[in-house]
């Protein structure tokens, strides 16, 4: 294993980390709700009444704000390799796993394992692993 | 009100952090799960970074019925590691592997000028449907 030491951001991830856990913090604390994008994003398929408003403001929130973002500095680039099949076949695989695996990387990789729920634990290292292996053997077979 | 200002509120800074930490971009991302290449182990930060704060606040979550806005607390119940659990699993993180999106980066791209970003969330938003119509069609109906 080599290290990629010219594009390793450790300051910058551990801050932008800890934002996440705070948002995370905020929702449970206050509205008792899990901040798990997957969830709250697939909740809106199933509408139940008097449960939308929650979720369409924290997807405003999050949608908006590369908006704010760019009032304030440029936004750090987005680089999307992936071309348009692999990026459907990709979207479709996410949007069937995260609802049947009850979450992603945020509703499991953090909330989960911030309650140190074996469940979510489970879930996360099959997600990892699977992120893994997709990306050796796309990229070095 | 105050309950839809707080998500509003929540849901911008979690933003922020997927964009401060790097992990709005998929580049970024296939540099983190790519082992056996030039390993960029940034994001494990990004989850480290993030677990220690929100596992406090769980901890306290988890003292409490209520949450302090009045709302009740709504902690997830399921313990079960099922077939439908680990499957699901793999089959987000094969996706996520491919793309280097997963559901919060996605939509964070989505008003950043990334045209791909909006033919990854639809294709998402396409699978996610699918599930709720394969959800309703396996449950019986009322005798």
């Amino acid at each position: 294993m080599t290290i990629a030491w010219q594009h390793f951001t450790p300051w910058a991830s551990l801050a932008g980390g800890m934002l996440i856990g705070l948002a995370a913090a905020l929702l449970i604390l206050f509205n008792g709700r899990i901040a798990g994008i997957s969830g709250i994003l697939g909740g809106l398929l199933r509408p139940r009444s008097g449960d939308l408003g929650w979720r369409i403001a924290f997807l405003a929130g999050l949608v908006g704000t590369p908006l704010l973002y760019s009032l304030w500095q440029a936004l750090p680039p987005v680089q999307i390799e992936a071309g348009t099949p692999a990026l459907i076949v990709a979207g479709l695989l996410v949007g069937v796993g995260v609802r049947y695996g009850a979450g992603c990387t945020s509703g499991h990789g953090v909330c989960g394992l911030s309650r140190l729920s074996p469940r979510s634990l489970a879930a996360t290292m099959a997600f990892m692993a699977a992120g893994f292996l997709t990306v050796y053997l796309l990229r070095h077979l | 009100m105050s309950k839809l200002l707080l998500s509003l509120l929540s849901g911008l800074v979690f933003g922020l952090g997927l964009i401060v930490s790097g992990m709005s971009n998929p580049a970024k991302v296939l540099g983190f799960l790519d082992l056996a290449g030039a390993w960029d182990p940034s994001l494990a930060l990004v989850m480290g970074g993030a677990i220690a704060v929100a596992m406090p606040a769980f901890w306290l979550a988890g003292r409490r019925s209520t949450a302090l806005l009045g709302e009740p607390m709504q902690l997830p119940a399921s313990r079960r590691i099922d077939r439908r659990l680990l499957l699901g699993s793999l089959a987000f993180g094969a996706g996520w592997g491919i793309a280097g999106f997963c559901p919060g980066p996605a939509l964070v791209s989505l008003l950043a000028g990334q045209p791909k970003a909006w033919i990854f969330t639809g294709a998402m938003l396409a699978g996610m449907a699918a599930f709720e119509v394969l959800e309703h069609r396996k449950r019986p109906a009322p005798a």
